[in-house]
């Protein structure tokens, strides 16, 4: 079930603007993987590059080898709703489509997908809602706008849209970002609810987050603006936080950064 | 944050010591308008250079100078720059009301006095230059079923066009289209009316009409569609660009495929603006006459057939009856024009109901 993502030399650019250069690491399946660095680093353009979604602005590209479970992400063949299917994604910025209302937002995925039964997207819904903490605060109000939700609201409800689909894979933006501390919790237990089954990317600004809930950390870091991200440090997260082998890894946790 | 950096720099903008200011009482507004309005009388009349027209033009400059003359000396300079610029800006809208104000009243004032069943029941056919009543019946299922038409071909079309360019158009071929979409919006409807004439009425139907001539009402049709078609494209272009790029990421990221995104999240985001377009394409296309009367022929008789024979329309039934000699004729000229209007707002308002229907209540 649970899938393993593989990253070589992997390179992207915003047209001419090299955003990540040469990023190597392993997603090892059934666990938390966090992404932390500075702002701009490029952490949200690796993640991007995961699921094909990067290429889909005008002009940007990705470079090397991605495969999850040994199959090439960036083949020719692919399909790329396929890939997006098996690896979903939980933005930055909260998305709920406007015209749609709660209900419909949680199940848009397995609706615009061909899944037409009602007791089938009712209880996937609530499912999802529960799991994103955001049933009780929804569950009257079902048929009003997504947008109409406060911005933490409406994460949670792009969490829940993400998870309705059960992807292998999911990849969150820093999904914690707008939320207050129950909340956050709530997503964190999620993680590792998921983590039973699929494997988890995140990326996170908040360093005891990354700490408490993913098994392996990545650090991303550019040595001046202008030039692209690279991968510093990737290990087990316990040992990234007690005892990083690089530097600039050790100055940016313990917030001696730049 | 560190009170010991509280240096002598300027700040920026002087901080206020106060929160309130002295206002104008609330009466100054009205009192200062009739003020003018009376000044105005007696300067206009007293020498006897003009009518009411010219009161009110020169009572709105006298109010506006008191207006800002009373803030300034009351409320200081930045509030009466703005009261001035609030009523400027209140006047210019008074302004772009007045024409319309002043054509609904016309419509309306003249218009009614041949509006009875006679007028929507029957046609001009064996009406002769005595005969009061008549009416245009012919001319409203004229243009019905011609911009009805019309709006088949060029939405389909037009919105197609506008998703082509906006979502797949990458290159030369989209540059091109968008290049010929500005040019067609430029196309005077005479032309449009001239080129199905020579394209349509005169080389095409000929072939499947025994050689005759194709006047019809699916030719005034053609013809419209040439005028509406830039005015769907353009703005339903505007519209899908105005659907944030996050929108369509949100459904790519659930795999929801690239068409599929577009029929359920984009198009609907965009629904209301798009409808908002193509009623005004509907609004003009219903008012050409040109175009009807090159390339459809007009006539007094009901032909409900849009491909056959000759056919009328509203705007063009306006045209022949204003010009013609019979005494009862401008009567129908008005209730004609009355009625042309209100068809285009009722389906304006009812295309903004259903548009809004598909939106949630916020
Ligand atoms: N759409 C874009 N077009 C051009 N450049 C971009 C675009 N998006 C991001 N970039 C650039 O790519 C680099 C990496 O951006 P990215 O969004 O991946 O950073 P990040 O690590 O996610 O930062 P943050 O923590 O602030 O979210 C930055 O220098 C940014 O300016
Ligand atoms: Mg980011």
């Amino acid at each position: 079930m649970a899938k393993r993502i593989e990253a070589t030399n992997v390179s992207a650019y915003y047209g001419g603007f090299k955003a990540i250069e040469n990023i190597t690491l392993t997603v090892e399946p059934k666990t938390v993987t966090a992404l932390i660095g500075p702002s701009g680093c490029g952490k949200s353009t690796f993640l991007r590059s995961i699921n094909r979604m990067h290429e889909v602005l005008p002009g940007a590209r990705v470079e090397g080898n991605l495969t999850i479970d040994n199959q090439d992400i960036y083949d020719r063949d692919v399909d790329v709703t396929a890939v997006r299917r098996m690896i979903g994604m939980v933005f930055q910025r909260p998305n709920p489509f406007p015209t749609m209302s709660i209900f419909e937002n949680v199940v848009a995925g397995l609706r615009l997908n061909g899944v037409k039964k009602k007791s089938i997207l009712e209880e996937a819904a609530e499912r999802a809602l529960r799991s994103a903490n955001l049933w009780d605060e929804v569950k009257d109000r079902l048929g009003k706008p997504g947008a109409g939700l406060s911005g933490g609201q409406q994460q949670r409800l792009c969490i829940a849209r993400t998870i309705a689909v059960e992807p292998q894979v999911v990849l969150m933006d820093e999904p914690c970002s707008a939320l207050d501390p129950i909340s956050t919790l709530a997503i964190e237990d999620l993680m590792f609810q998921l983590k039973d089954q699929f494997t988890i990317v995140i990326v996170t600004h908040n360093m005891q987050q990354a700490a408490r809930v993913s098994d392996r950390t990545a650090f991303f870091s550019i040595e001046k603006t202008g030039d692209p991200g690279r991968l510093i440090e990737y290990d087990n997260t316990q040992k990234i936080f007690s005892n990083p082998s690089v530097k600039k890894t050790e100055d940016y946790i313990t917030g001696r950064f730049g | 944050m560190s009170t010991t950096v509280t240096t002598h720099r300027p700040r920026p903008t002087a901080q206020p010591t106060t929160l309130r200011a002295r206002r104008l009482p609330r009466y100054a507004a009205p009192l200062i308008a009739l003020a003018a309005l009376l000044v105005a009388a007696g300067i206009v009349y007293g020498t006897g250079i003009g009518g009411p027209v010219l009161v009110v033009v020169v009572a709105a400059l006298l109010y506006l100078a008191g207006l800002f003359a009373a803030a300034n000396a009351v409320e200081g300079r930045r509030a009466a720059r703005n009261r001035t610029w609030s009523a400027l800006i209140h006047s210019a809208f008074v302004l772009a009301v007045l024409p319309l104000a002043s054509v609904v009243w016309t419509l309306v004032s003249k218009g009614v006095e041949r509006l009875d069943g006679n007028f929507f029941g029957t046609s001009m056919n064996n009406i002769g230059a005595r005969d009061p009543n008549g009416g245009a019946y012919h001319a409203i299922v004229g243009t019905l079923e011609q911009v009805g038409i019309a709006t088949l071909i060029t939405v389909p079309l037009g919105i197609l066009c506008a998703i082509y360019v906006v979502e797949y158009g990458r290159g030369r071929f989209s540059f091109a289209i968008r290049f010929f979409v500005d040019v067609m919006t430029g196309i005077p409807s005479i032309v449009s009316g001239l080129f199905v004439l020579a394209f349509w009425v005169l080389i095409v139907s000929p072939m499947v009409n025994d050689g005759r001539p194709g006047f019809s009402g699916f030719a005034a049709a053609l013809a419209l569609s040439v005028l509406m078609l830039p005015t769907v494209v353009r703005s339903t272009e505007e519209m899908l660009r105005l659907v944030p790029a996050p929108l369509r990421e949100g459904a790519y990221a659930l795999g929801v495929p690239k068409w599929k995104t577009i029929l359920r999240v984009v198009l609907p985001t965009a629904l209301p603006g798009i409808v908002t377009g193509v009623m005004l394409a509907i609004a003009r296309a219903a008012g050409e006459t040109a175009p009807v009367l090159l390339v459809a022929g007009g006539g007094a008789a009901i032909n409900v057939n849009p491909f056959e024979n000759n056919q009328s329309s509203l705007a063009l039934f306006v045209y022949q009856q204003a010009g013609d000699a019979s005494k009862y004729s401008p009567a129908r000229a008005w209730t004609a024009a009355l009625t042309l209007v209100a068809l285009v707002l009722v389906l304006t308002i009812a295309a903004k109901l259903l548009a809004r229907r598909n939106r949630l209540g916020r």
